[in-house]
């Protein structure tokens, strides 16, 4: 039982971790330019799936490496041509044309790499558990838990240590002012959407070697996304993280005592923190109402 | 163009709706294809209620729909084979879980309101989707048919006959666009229409406008439930997808896409969207490419919807 337990914490920490990152990429782009990106979920898939067609060339390294740089530049490319055009405009377009684009990705997805899932190669030096006791602790899975965690340092180190990240981070606060300072607001938008569509790609890297690869693996990991932003708060960032790694957790710890609510407990728990104020773990109060 | 006045548009529509089961064979459709437009276009104009006339944007109302259809397919199905019965258990749980679920969600706007609607719209998804023993899972809620029309001196065979189901759901239409429609001329709706126009001074002048709004979502919470039941009761069967996020979506596109600021807009958009579903979906698998792309185009072009575009030109 113990054993048990702690197999589903541990796994629900990492399905967490993946919910952390897409959600961060999301809020980011969401503080910043008032788009919810719908299209997160597919833009998680196509990282995966270019990683595994960079695979059978480059290794597992290079296909971790090379994938989320790739899916960032389709982001950007996508960003310029269409999402630009809904700025400042009523968040009902930008909903109904990211919602459009993850239909396009999922469809399109299907076409090239088929409905079915595919096996992701994970090395095998990564693969073996590292216990008999506590088989479920593989070294991809703990590696899966450093880098997560690695990039979630490094992109607070980018936000708050780097004059890009202060113009994000300035940008969100207030955006007029900082473009009446100069800063190339069209820039700045396109490079936080690239940083954005960065970890979604990652996570699905990673993702696809823990949960499989198929054109749905995206949709999957979207709702709980917004979720966790919910929970910890509009807004801030580090609320973001702390919401993918406790709504994880809290479906992890279900699935032992009552698996048919792993789902609904995420939402349960957004109910609760929507109920009682201040609203959000982390949150401006002043981003509701 | 000389300006077509309002009463002979709405004149036009009822002609239209009233004669569609004679004529839809004659342009390629079928009597069930009418019934659906109805449906949809209910739940549009149900949606647009909230959206175009409230200004909040609810991207969750699938939500609503699916627990109409639900309640309706599981009434019939193990407590007692009546249709109304089946339609009112339908419309309450709806009406009931968007009390709940909009209590909770009043106070954020914008985005937020829009991301927490679809948010919450997935709890019931999964609740159908999980709870294999009541809802069939995956597989939803078959088995089951609906009931002729009791009405004490004669039945009316909706079950047999698709003309006489058409005007059943007809009649469900008339009565939800009615109410809605004397609701907005109300001082409530016109109350509505100032928290859309500017939420702050509707404020200052004294208007509860939390209590407005949650008002509003739950009228439109639910029709929208009613159009549900409908939806269940026109296939006979219900699965998760009517209640999941991408229904949603679809409710949004069609007010947008037939202008969410007129009355009839959503209507129009809905029956644009039903037809262009049906025929697509039998010419191509890759359907969800071409809605998407639908979507795409009408954001980046008619973002103001067919409706807005006549208007503009001043025909409407």
């Amino acid at each position: 039982m113990t054993q048990l337990l702690l197999f589903n914490i541990f796994n629900g920490l990492i399905v967490g971790a993946f919910y952390a990152l897409m959600a961060l990429g999301l809020s980011l782009i969401l503080n910043l330019s008032g788009v919810i990106n719908f299209a997160h979920g597919g833009f998680l898939a196509l990282g995966a799936y270019i990683a595994y067609t960079l695979i059978p060339y480059v290794g597992f390294w290079g296909g971790l490496a090379i994938a989320p740089f790739a899916t960032a530049a389709v982001g950007i490319v996508i960003e310029r041509v269409l999402i630009r055009r809904v700025y400042g405009r009523d968040p009902l377009y930008s909903l109904l044309l990211t919602f459009g684009l993850a239909y396009i990705f999922e469809d399109v997805l299907r076409a090239i790499w088929g409905a079915q899932s595919v096996p992701y190669p994970i090395p095998p030096e990564l693969a073996t558990p590292l216990s008999s006791e506590f088989f479920f602790l593989t070294g991809y899975r703990l590696f899966m838990v450093g880098l997560a965690t690695a990039v979630v340092i490094g992109l607070f180190l980018i936000l708050n240590r780097t004059r890009l990240g202060m113009r994000i981070r300035a940008g969100t606060a207030d955006l007029e002012t900082v473009s009446v300072l100069g800063v190339n607001v069209r820039m700045l938008r396109t490079l936080n959407f690239g940083l954005g569509i960065y970890l979604a790609g990652l996570a699905g890297v990673l993702a696809a070697g823990m949960l499989g690869l198929q054109p749905t693996i995206g949709t999957s990991l979207i709702m709980p996304s917004f979720v966790a932003i919910i929970v910890g708060g509009l807004g801030s960032l580090p609320g973001t993280l702390l919401g993918g790694l406790l709504i994880g957790l809290a479906s992890g710890i279900t699935t032992v005592f009552f698996p048919s609510a792993t789902e609904a407990v995420i939402y349960v728990m957004m109910g609760l923190v929507l109920l009682i104020p201040p609203r959000g773990l982390l949150g401006e109060e002043g981003r509701i109402q | 163009m000389r300006r077509v006045p309002a009463v002979a548009w709405t004149g036009l529509i009822w002609l239209l709706l009233l004669t569609m089961p004679y004529w839809m064979n004659a342009v390629g459709g079928y009597t069930e294809l009418a019934s659906r437009v109805l449906v949809l276009g209910l739940a549009a104009m149900s949606l647009n209620f909230l959206l175009g006339f409230t200004g909040v944007l609810s991207f969750g109302h699938a939500a609503y729909f699916g627990l109409g259809a639900y309640g309706a397919a599981m009434t019939i199905k193990y407590i007692y084979p009546s249709t109304p019965l089946g339609m009112l258990v339908g419309v309450a749980t709806g009406t009931l879980a968007a009390m709940v679920i909009g209590a909770l969600i009043v106070r954020l706007r914008g985005v937020y309101f829009a991301m927490v609607t679809i948010a919450f719209g997935q709890v019931f998804y999964f609740i159908a989707f999980r709870w294999n023993s009541l809802t069939g899972g995956d597989d939803g809620v078959s088995g089951w048919k609906r009931q002729a029309l009791d009405l004490g001196f004669t039945q009316i065979n909706i079950l047999g006959n698709d003309k006489a189901f058409y005007y059943f759901v007809l009649l469900c239409f008339a009565v939800a666009v009615t109410l809605m429609w004397l609701l907005l001329r109300s001082p409530f709706g016109r109350t509505l229409l100032a928290i859309r126009e500017n939420e702050r001074r509707a404020r200052f002048l004294g208007i509860p406008v939390e209590r407005h709004i949650w008002l509003s979502f739950v009228i439109s919470c639910c029709f929208v439930s009613l159009a549900g039941t409908l939806y269940a009761l026109l296939s006979n069967f219900t699965d998760p997808r009517a209640l999941r996020w991408d229904q949603s979506g679809t409710f949004v596109i069609m007010a947008v896409l037939g202008g969410m600021r007129s009355f009839w807009g959503p209507l129009i958009g809905a029956a644009i969207f039903v037809v262009l579903q049906d025929y697509v979906s039998s010419h191509t698998e890759n359907w969800m490419s071409f809605v998407g792309l639908f979507f795409v185009i009408v954001v980046l072009f008619f973002p103001r919807g067919v409706l807005g575009i006549l208007r503009r030109k001043g025909v409407a």
